[in-house]
């Protein structure tokens, strides 16, 4: 077995282990730290305290963010956690990613993967939240997703900073001669007002960082915080401004070779004829080598220069096979949606008895409906790209990544190098949206590296690439049916969601000689897991065995979740004569969180309050990664399609870190949701992936960008996530507010297929 | 072929049918630049030509005729343009990446229209996606940048 094979087998059934069958090793090997990763690499004069801190004798102070920066703000909330106790400014500070390492697992990223509700706090869900916490410190999860970062470092990294700010106090007490508790600190200086004599951090760095850490720090209670809940400027904002070479499509080395890739347009299939002549002797081109990966076939060009890398992948001529899967759209589609209608269920929320509540339901309190999502590329940006270069025993690997050390392991495996001799360098990423969670950018440009003779190589995808080649959020179809009560509340509901299974999507690209089965909680992320009270409630997971690659994208099932949910309340709550924001208010009554969210969006919108002719409102509610999210939008028909005018949002994330960037990361999360809701759809003929470029898979221009206005709430008192939040309640908001305005119930997305956008 | 790129005279020796973008980035070592579609529909690889905007993806080597501007070419970080300080004012970058076109397109605005309303900046900024949705916060520092140009003035 290859040594990936060994590394991935053994924390795979740590991993299962754990989670099955309880602790399977000790309490102190929870406990016991990983070693610093800072302590390679420190400059002259440079003192380390902990993976977060280090201090240069000129006073540079340098913090560890080590969650990948993709537009969500994270670097500036996570340096503001260590700064915050070590007591100074962001202006102060330098904020760097840092390397791959186990000291910067993801706790956070695992617990909530247990399948509990947010809101569920017996000992079991608390129980089950612990042990995939230390699971995820066992396998080392260096991972950015799940909206988890600010949540995972929240405690470790304000202590990280407190325990250097103690460490440094007492190295300054030794040199000054004066007691610990004369001294306070001022933004990197150590200040003996008594004596009016000082010395900076920089100054006692070597000498503290040598003292033992303290067994305790005390942290600051909120009400003494001095950067955390205030909006802080983003440490990386002047860099963005100045078109300063921070993403992965900038880095540049010496003697640097260019290159792109085509992988099969279909997906499963190796080329059945090609022939790679004329393109390896156009221009420019240096040599085509073809890729065998679990992500696919297809072929490698090493070139010049960018464009005559893309000139030449176009020239290669070949022929691909036939998919194991639906040629066509309608095809793929009625696969889905006949499983939601009669595929083996399992009900992942099964409250009172559904079936005995529907058995006698007359016809006219019954409503069902069929609803459906496509499939979506993500899009970011900055199309896939990474550098790789593979010299002297060493492999360096500049990659935009969500997923550092899966990136050591692989990339190392396939350049035959040990791990440590293998250095993944994380860039700033032109977004991600879930995509750089995977890592197939990463497994060609290494590839590629060992075909240059030690040259690095920047493979950089074309756009076609990055649109086509997914993986993609599911497609999906909800089965929804519901019971209305005299009241006009529903009495029962029955939701069957088909998609195919991300997990053993994922798994099959990961490690596809281990077996990949069970659930897959996303199916339903969004559905079953709702602040709702209604007596018979049933939600149902269908897998649907697709091939075509799937996987996590913003928000991941709560994107067709939202949708199906929050719309099939609409249609409930028309149906029984109830307003909708009325209605949640009722059904939400056992959880004020939930409702002082309706109500302050209700409030902040004018719900209820009449509109023009040829305005109308739309309402939707969310939770989600833990922050309970209510959107109202505003839409106006005009002779060029229907305008968004404005969107109010109103979130409860538990503790506001940063409420700058939340409100930032609230707006881009719905932007994404209406861009998704409005016009963007993945489809399929031969086998193939339709659309390629921005033309035909589009997103909101800012000539369609409504008005946003956010109220940031703290009443719940667990935090919450926030760069995933603002998406799933945005596509039905939109969709109520198409029907209050329409009468059309359109139940498909996009809502461009029926209706028409300005 | 010679270019003349913020001022300075490039020498590239490149195939006249590659786009402006690739010979910036790839040979001149230009980055600001970004690519993000290659036909012209993304706005993430705009830079000005003799003071027009264009997208530099699509726009062959062959074809340039003027001086080039790139988001280099119009400030830096201890000499900003009245746009940059403005987008810094604004907070406006989320991941940064389409960013310096979109700069480049307001800054073009603004030199032909020192006080856009929002319909002409949406009219002159439709052509720029950003996939973080920083729309709103880009209005308002047009707005602000008008105003601190104005000011400067």
């Amino acid at each position: 077995m290859s040594r990936l094979g060994r590394i991935t087998r053994r924390v795979f059934l740590i991993g299962a282990a754990t989670v099955a069958g309880g602790v399977a090793v000790g309490y102190w090997y929870y406990r016991r730290p990983y070693p610093n990763p800072l302590e390679d690499g420190l400059a002259e004069g440079e003192a380390t305290f902990n993976p977060y801190v280090k201090i240069g004798a000129d006073n540079t102070i340098t913090l560890i963010a080590p969650r990948a920066e993709m537009g969500q703000g994270i670097s500036t909330t996570l340096a503001a956690f260590v700064a915050e106790e070590l007591d100074v400014t962001l202006d102060r500070v330098r904020v760097e990613h840092g390397p791959p390492s186990y000291a910067y697992y993801n706790a956070a990223m695992l617990e909530e993967g247990g399948g509990f509700n947010f809101w569920d706090e017996s000992f079991t869900a608390e129980t089950v939240r612990g042990l995939m916490g230390v699971a995820g410190k066992m396998l080392g999860l260096q991972a950015t997703g799940g909206s988890t970062a600010a949540r995972d470092g929240f405690d470790r990294m304000r202590q990280a900073g407190a325990a250097a700010r103690v460490m440094l106090v007492e190295a300054a007490a030794a040199r000054l001669g004066v007691p610990v508790a004369d001294l306070t600190t001022e933004n990197g200086t150590i200040v003996h007002a008594a004596s009016s004599r000082s010395v900076t951090y920089g100054e006692v760095a070597l000498d503290a960082s040598k003292l033992n850490p303290p067994s305790s720090v005390r942290l600051r209670e909120p009400a003494e915080w001095k950067l955390l809940g205030k909006a802080q400027p983003r440490v990386d904002m002047l860099d963005k401004v100045t078109g300063a070479p921070i993403f992965g499509i900038d880095v540049r080395q010496p003697d640097m070779l260019f290159g792109t890739v085509r992988m099969s347009p279909v997906f499963g299939v190796a080329p059945v004829r090609s022939d790679i002549s004329a393109a390896a002797n156009m221009p420019g081109v240096v040599k085509i080598v073809p890729i065998e990966t679990t992500y696919g076939s297809g072929f490698g060009v090493i070139a010049e220069n960018t464009w005559a890398a893309f000139k030449a992948a176009e020239a290669i001529d070949v022929e691909w096979g036939k998919p194991a899967y639906p040629e066509d759209d309608a095809g793929i589609m009625a696969m889905i949606a006949d499983a939601a209608k009669s595929g083996s269920a399992t009900a992942m929320r099964d409250d009172g008895n559904v079936d005995t509540a529907f058995a006698d339901a007359p016809q006219e309190r019954l409503i069902e409906a069929e609803y459906s999502v496509p499939f979506l590329a993500h899009a970011p940006m900055e199309p896939m790209n990474c550098t790789a270069r593979l010299k002297d025993g060493v492999l360096d690997v500049w990659a935009p990544n969500q997923m550092p050390v899966l990136i050591r392991w692989f990339c190392s495996d396939i350049a035959g190098v040990p791990g440590d001799k293998t250095n993944v360098h994380t860039t700033s990423m032109g977004g991600a949206f879930g995509r750089r969670g995977e890592l197939d950018y990463a497994l060609y440009a290494t590839l590629l590296a060992k075909e240059t003779e030690g040259r690095p190589v920047q493979v950089t995808w074309t756009r076609e690439e990055d649109t086509r080649r997914g993986p993609f959020r599911p497609a999906s179809v909800g089965q929804m049916k519901a019971r209305i009560g005299d009241d006009g509340l529903p009495v029962a509901v029955d939701m069957r969601i088909a998609a195919p299974n991300m997990i053993a999507s994922l798994m099959s690209r990961l490690f596809p000689s281990l077996p990949a089965g069970g659930s897959d909680p996303a199916i339903t992320d969004g559905s079953r897991n709702q602040p709702y009270t209604i007596p018979n409630y049933r939600v149902s997971e269908i897998q649907v065995p697709l091939s075509i690659p799937v996987t996590f994208w913003r928000s991941v099932g709560n994107s067709v979740n939202g949708f199906f949910h929050e719309s099939f309340m609409d249609e409930i709550a028309h149906a029984g004569q109830v307003d909708p924001v009325e209605m949640r208010r009722k059904l939400m009554a056992d959880f004020p969180a939930a409702v002082a969210v309706v109500d302050k969006v209700a409030e902040m919108s004018g719900w209820g309050e009449p509109l023009p002719e040829g305005k109308a409102r739309g309402f939707a509610f969310t939770l989600s990664f833990g922050s309970w999210c209510g959107q109202v939008v505003q839409i106006a028909d005009t002779p060029a399609g229907i305008r968004l005018e404005k969107m109010w949002i109103a979130v409860d994330v538990g503790t506001a870190l940063d409420p700058g960037i939340i409100e930032t990361q609230m707006t881009s999360g719905a932007v994404f949701g209406l861009s998704a809701a409005m016009g963007q759809a993945i489809t399929f003929g031969d086998g193939m992936v339709e659309q390629s470029n921005f033309h035909d898979f589009d997103a909101m221009r800012i000539f369609q960008a409504p008005e946003f206005e956010v109220a940031v709430l703290e009443n719940f008192h667990r935090m919450g996530g926030v760069g995933e939040v603002g998406t799933p309640p945005a596509a039905p908001a939109l969709a109520n507010a198409v029907f209050a305005l329409t009468g059309k119930r359109v139940r498909q997305l996009p809502l461009s297929r029926e209706v028409r956008f300005a | 072929m010679q270019l003349r790129v913020n001022g300075q005279p490039i020498e590239i020796d490149a195939d006249p049918e590659m786009p402006l973008l690739w010979a910036l980035r790839d040979v001149a070592g230009i980055l600001g630049p970004k690519f993000g579609c290659g036909i012209a529909a993304c706005g993430a690889c705009t830079v000005l030509v003799d003071g027009s905007p264009v997208r530099s993806c699509a726009l062959p080597l062959g074809a340039v005729q003027g001086e080039v501007t790139t988001i280099e070419g119009i400030g830096s970080a201890e000499a900003l343009h009245p746009v940059q300080q403005a987008w810094i004012e604004e907070q406006v970058a989320q991941c940064g990446y389409c960013q310096a076109g979109q700069i480049m397109s307001a800054y073009a605005l603004l030199e032909e229209n020192p006080e856009p309303t929002d319909e002409d900046i949406d009219n002159a900024m439709g052509g720029n996606l950003c996939r973080c949705g920083t729309y709103p916060r880009i209005r308002a520092a047009i707005h602000r940048a008008a105003a601190l140009k104005l000011a400067r003035a």
